[in-house]
């Protein structure tokens, strides 16, 4: 049994120089305290095309940095949040952006909550108009007034007239 | 009946709207860029350091450029396949050697042969932003006039290629006979 369980870390031992690191340079923080403001601001907007479902600040990704090392580039070359946008949606499209566009594609996800919402305020209203209904007295009919006389008169223990 | 009506309908359309999810993988994404000029990029050759390779170099025929890496574990498993595809001659085959190392790179070409007509050193991964690459393999159809036709993320396999891959190129091809 023992002897099983080493076999996996055998296996990375034996598999260890095979395994090439990709080249990363080191990432280096702008001098410019305004630029890295503006950098974690706007990467916490952006998507990380390698993790997916982490923000471009987040990710420790390859991609992620250099992506981060380009938008430094760009502001100090003083592009505008909006152009960086531009450039990198040319690239790589609108996944890139965790705030999807309002496009045809995307306006049931913006707009679908708030039909729901509708929906569901429409069926809450019908519902409790319907109890209303149930609940609120109406006044006896004539009919009805002798019936319930009849009713209550047949009550054993209650003799009347 | 009613009452049983709408649930059904609401879990049929919740059942179709999820079955859909279920046949997509989230990691293939559209490429922007096709039917786009392909970005044009000037960098050295990985065989000859001295020696540079440009997008230009290639106008005027088809050809394909793939993203790879000595690090990437899946461009070895198309490897052999690519050797195969550019022993055909249909399509020459250009490499970007995306984010590698000189020496790890020559060393995988040595050990594994060489598809590639050229491969283009894209040692800071600035050329892949440029292409919109997110993981190696990536495969890219460029045809004549420089224009990015078709992209493929992935190891290229015998059955991508062959419905893929080949259809596009034949028909970049055809285009040229004209």
């Amino acid at each position: 049994m023992t002897r099983l369980r080493l076999l996996p870390i055998l296996l990375i031992f034996l598999l260890a120089p095979v395994i090439k690191a990709q080249v990363q340079e080191e990432e280096v923080p702008s001098d410019d305290p305004v630029i890295e403001q503006r950098l974690q601001n706007l990467s916490k907007e952006l998507r990380c095309l390698q993790c997916q479902n982490q923000t471009l600040a987040d990710s420790p990704a390859g991609l992620a940095a250099d992506l981060r090392r380009e938008i430094r580039i760009q502001m100090k070359a003083g592009k505008s949040d909006k152009e960086i946008i531009a450039f990198l949606t040319q690239r790589y499209g609108d996944f890139i952006l965790y705030k999807p566009r309002v496009t045809y594609t995307t306006y049931l996800l913006w707009f679908g909550p708030f039909i729901l919402l509708l929906g569901g305020l429409y069926l809450l209203f019908h519902y409790i108009k319907q109890r209303r209904d149930l609940i609120t007295e109406k006044p006896l009919s004539a009919d009805e007034h002798r019936r319930a006389e009849e009713l209550l008169g047949s009550l054993p223990g209650k003799e009347t007239t | 009946m009613l009452r049983y009506l709408i649930p059904l309908v609401i879990f049929v359309v919740l059942a179709v709207f999820l079955a859909i999810g279920l046949t997509r993988d989230p990691h293939e994404l559209k490429s922007v860029l096709i039917n786009k000029p392909a970005p044009t990029f000037r960098v050295p050759q990985l065989n000859a350091s001295d020696k540079m390779i440009s997008n230009e170099d290639m106008r005027g025929k088809v050809w394909l450029l793939n993203v790879w890496a000595s690090w990437c574990v899946a461009c070895r498993e198309e490897h052999p396949y690519l050797i195969e595809y550019a022993k055909s001659g249909v399509v020459p085959i250009y490499g970007l050697n995306y984010k590698d190392r000189r020496e790890d790179a020559l060393a995988t070409l040595d050990e594994l042969g060489d598809p590639y007509t050229v491969s283009a050193v894209d040692l800071d991964g600035r050329v892949g932003i440029d292409f919109g690459v997110y993981g190696a393999p990536e495969t890219y159809v460029i045809d004549q006039g420089g224009t990015i036709r078709f992209k493929y993320v992935g190891p290229m396999m015998p059955d991508v290629w062959k419905e893929k891959i080949l259809p596009v190129v034949q028909e970049l091809n055809r285009g040229t006979a004209k």
